[in-house]
């Protein structure tokens, strides 16, 4: 998935190969990740596509069906692969994963613990972030979705940079080993005041702590049991709005009975006008945006804090 | 100690300071924020008095200075805080945990403080710290215990914090002060430009930023050393990239921040060559700038409160050159040959654009070809109708898909013991972000 091997970068002449994982664009919110098996196909409403018309071509490509429907290959990205990947817990998603990148200060080379993995949505940021040289540890206490992120990691090619353990953190903490080397570390527990005094042993000094909460009583929790250890503790939350945009003309109102006010035709090419319309004069098609209706009301509370430097 | 470290114990030695690098004073507790570069000669103002900065070398980002009244006058010296807990460097509404005091009783008639100003200036001269000057206040005064603690250490003993410019603090400082310089590009705004255009190790990222710098120079701490950030400019002259300067990059990410007029950009075979007198033109014009880049740093002062004194600091001395001061890297270098063939050859890995002056469509039209087949981009603009139209004419010309506009929403809260609410104060507005991903054009 990462643009580590040259060969896997993103070019304009480099092809999809057997072996490759894709993502198949149907629609904005249907899409799917596949891995390109010569002699497979994928079957879906637009019909049947056979994966060997895929090898060869460009990333980016559209692809037809044997009916005549089409999809498009793109390359994988932890922000696509965030929207495809099997849901074995609530995920994060983009607004909070890009904020937490930036907060925690991870640039390539850090090493970053977390716990729990959960379905490795932040995960594969993370190791974006800290790939070529730095490593991620994450934990999970749940044994079959520590196997499931480990195959996942398998598929996007993400293994080298991120081992998966199993452990319950809150109740042993993070391993000794890791004692005094993480440059931040991420918790996303039921409980995670039980894993603070774990996660400020294993940071570096200055090294940054970041715990996710959907509530605010375990905000204020946590955010009690980092004063001893931690200072700068912020709490915030993020949320993104979207827009949708259409081309659409606004009637001119002309006192006339006839005239509709501010109707808005979805998409509705220019059209010449009418006799009897003579008298409804309409503008030019505009371009205009709104905010969907549709949003999400809250994720988590993300707080963060910094290790006190105490020598 | 030199600023070119050897890339093997880099990550250790970054965690401490060294000559020449540059740090983030944070004053009071998020009072005041200074840019400062670290030299022998500089120094800060704090009240109105000048502290060297020099005891600040060597030590580990992290750690915490205060004012201490010395022979040859005053003087920061490091100190540890307890490790009790913070009492005295709440933020919020500035009350301690354990109680709860409140402005009720006072009054303010001037008669409270029976200690003068000259008085405490002469137990200044004799060396009294921070501390003791602030019980002999409160000795003499009859309202001054009223007022809460926090307020009371802030004036008498300000605390320096040392801090390491990274992308979110100086993005949340230039917001604070300069909004304008960063066309108003907000923290969380800035680093979802950067997931989502993908930027990561080994890319080869185009950039055109009209921020100041801010954006590139994100880009290249993400990058760390490897692949390229290319700035990018439309015309003759480059745009401004100094707050690039504030991160402290050694040799090796400074190498991978390098710039080029977009016309250099585009090769023969597509057909798009430029003239070359616009070429030549553009030498001229870049080499210019980069004489008036190269002179050394200014020191730049952040401000986020008034409350008490808050007085400029004072521009690093440069007039004793016995002082060997290391100059900060350069970057943002002329893009070599072979490096530009690549990208004609290869494509870029992404696009970012954050050019809260231009015409959004008129310049992702014209960029668009040098992006490789199914690179992702993400467009920063301070309106919203640019946006639309240039998602719309990418969508009319096939050009792209999953595009997506979306403004973020960020709110801080305050968070103690039976007073946890969202901070009275939030910035509303962040900016909004066209992103989707390059289509292969068949």
């Amino acid at each position: 998935m990462l643009p580590i091997d040259s060969t896997k970068k993103l070019s304009f002449t480099r092809c999809i190969r057997d072996g490759d994982l894709v993502i198949v664009y149907e629609r904005y919110d249907n899409m799917k990740a596949i891995e390109v098996c010569d002699g497979s196909v994928l079957e879906n409403r637009f019909g049947v596509f056979k994966h060997s018309d895929w090898v060869g071509k460009q990333f980016g490509s559209k692809v037809f069906s044997t009916k005549g429907g089409f999809v498009y290959l793109l390359a994988p990205t932890p922000e696509l692969w965030t929207l495809v990947l099997s849901h074995r817990t609530q995920i994060l998603y983009i607004a909070d994963i890009s904020f937490v990148i930036m907060f925690l200060e991870i640039v390539p080379g850090c090493l970053v613990l977390e716990s729990g993995t959960g379905s490795g949505s932040l995960t594969t940021s993370l190791a974006r972030a800290v790939a070529p040289k730095g490593h991620v540890y994450t934990f999970d206490f749940h044994e079959q979705r520590a196997v499931s992120a480990r195959e996942d990691f398998e598929k996007t090619g993400l293994s080298n940079l991120v081992t998966v353990g199993v452990r319950d953190i809150q109740g042993e903490g993070f391993p000794d080993e890791l004692s005094g080397m993480a440059d931040s570390v991420f918790l996303d527990l039921p409980q995670p005041w039980l894993a603070i005094p774990s996660a400020g042993k294993m940071l570096k000094q200055d090294g940054i702590l970041c715990s996710f909460s959907p509530c605010i009583e375990q905000v204020e929790r946590a955010s009690e049991t980092m004063r001893s250890s931690f200072t700068d503790i912020r709490t915030f939350e993020i949320l993104l709005r979207t827009y949708e945009v259409r081309e659409g003309k606004l009637d001119d109102f002309q006192g006339d009975e006839a005239a509709s006010l501010g109707s808005l035709p979805r998409k509705r090419r220019q059209r010449s006008n009418e006799g009897s319309n003579v008298r409804e004069t309409t503008g030019p098609p505009t371009v205009m945006a709104r905010p969907c209706s549709e949003a999400k009301g809250h994720t988590g509370y993300l707080t963060f804090a910094r290790l006190k430097c105490l020598s | 100690m030199s600023a070119n470290k050897p890339q093997s114990d880099l990550f250790e030695s970054l965690r401490s300071t060294w000559e020449g690098c540059s740090v983030l004073l944070d004053i009071n507790d998020g009072d005041r924020l200074v840019f400062a570069r670290l030299s022998a000669g500089a120094t800060l103002k704090i009240g109105n008095k000048n502290c060297s900065l020099q005891p600040l070398l060597g030590c580990p980002f992290g750690s915490f200075f205060r004012v201490e009244n010395g022979t040859q006058g005053p003087y920061l010296s490091r100190y540890t805080p307890s490790t009790e807990g913070n009492n005295v460097l709440e933020k919020g509404d500035g009350q301690s945990i354990d109680e709860l005091r409140d402005n009720r009783a006072l009054v303010d008639n001037n008669k409270a403080q029976s200690l003068t100003g000259e008085d405490i200036n002469e137990m200044r001269r004799l060396g009294a710290t921070g501390d003791e000057i602030v019980e002999a206040l409160i000795a003499n005064s009859a309202t001054f215990e009223k007022k809460t603690v926090f307020s009371q250490q802030k004036k008498y003993a300000p605390i320096v914090l040392l801090r390491r410019p990274f992308t979110r603090s100086i993005c949340e400082a230039y917001l604070k002060k300069y909004p304008t310089r960063i066309g108003f590009l907000r923290m969380d705004t800035l680093s979802l430009l950067l997931s989502m255009a993908n930027v990561s190790a080994n890319s080869d990222v185009l950039v055109v930023d009209m921020v100041g710098g801010l954006l590139t120079g994100a880009v290249a701490e993400r990058l760390g050393g490897t692949g390229y950030v290319c700035n990018t400019y439309i015309g003759g002259s480059p745009y401004p990239m100094d707050i690039a300067r504030i991160f402290n990059f050694g040799d090796e990410i400074c190498k991978r921040i390098v710039r080029s007029p977009l016309t250099d950009l585009f090769s023969v075979q597509n057909g798009l060559q430029k003239p070359v007198s616009q070429d030549s033109d553009s030498c001229n014009m870049e080499s210019q700038s980069n004489d008036r880049i190269s002179s050394p740093v200014s020191m730049e002062e952040v401000s986020l409160a008034s409350e008490n004194v808050i007085t400029d600091l004072i521009p690093e001395s440069t007039s004793s050159p016995v002082i060997k001061m290391s100059k900060p890297a350069k970057l943002g270098e002329k893009a070599p040959q072979e490096i530009i063939s690549s990208w004609k050859e290869h494509g870029f890995s992404c696009l970012i654009i954050a050019a809260p002056e231009l015409d959004t469509w008129s310049l992702v039209k014209e960029i668009f070809p040098l992006m490789s087949n199914s690179a992702p981009f993400a467009i920063y603009h301070q309106y919203l109708q640019p946006l639309a139209t240039c998602m719309h004419n990418l969508q009319l010309g096939k050009m792209a898909i999953g595009m997506q506009i979306s403004e973020p929403w960020l709110r801080e809260y305050q968070v103690l013991p039976s007073r946890t609410h969202p901070c009275m104060r939030m910035n509303a507005f962040g900016g909004y972000i066209l992103s989707g991903t390059k289509i292969s054009p068949n």
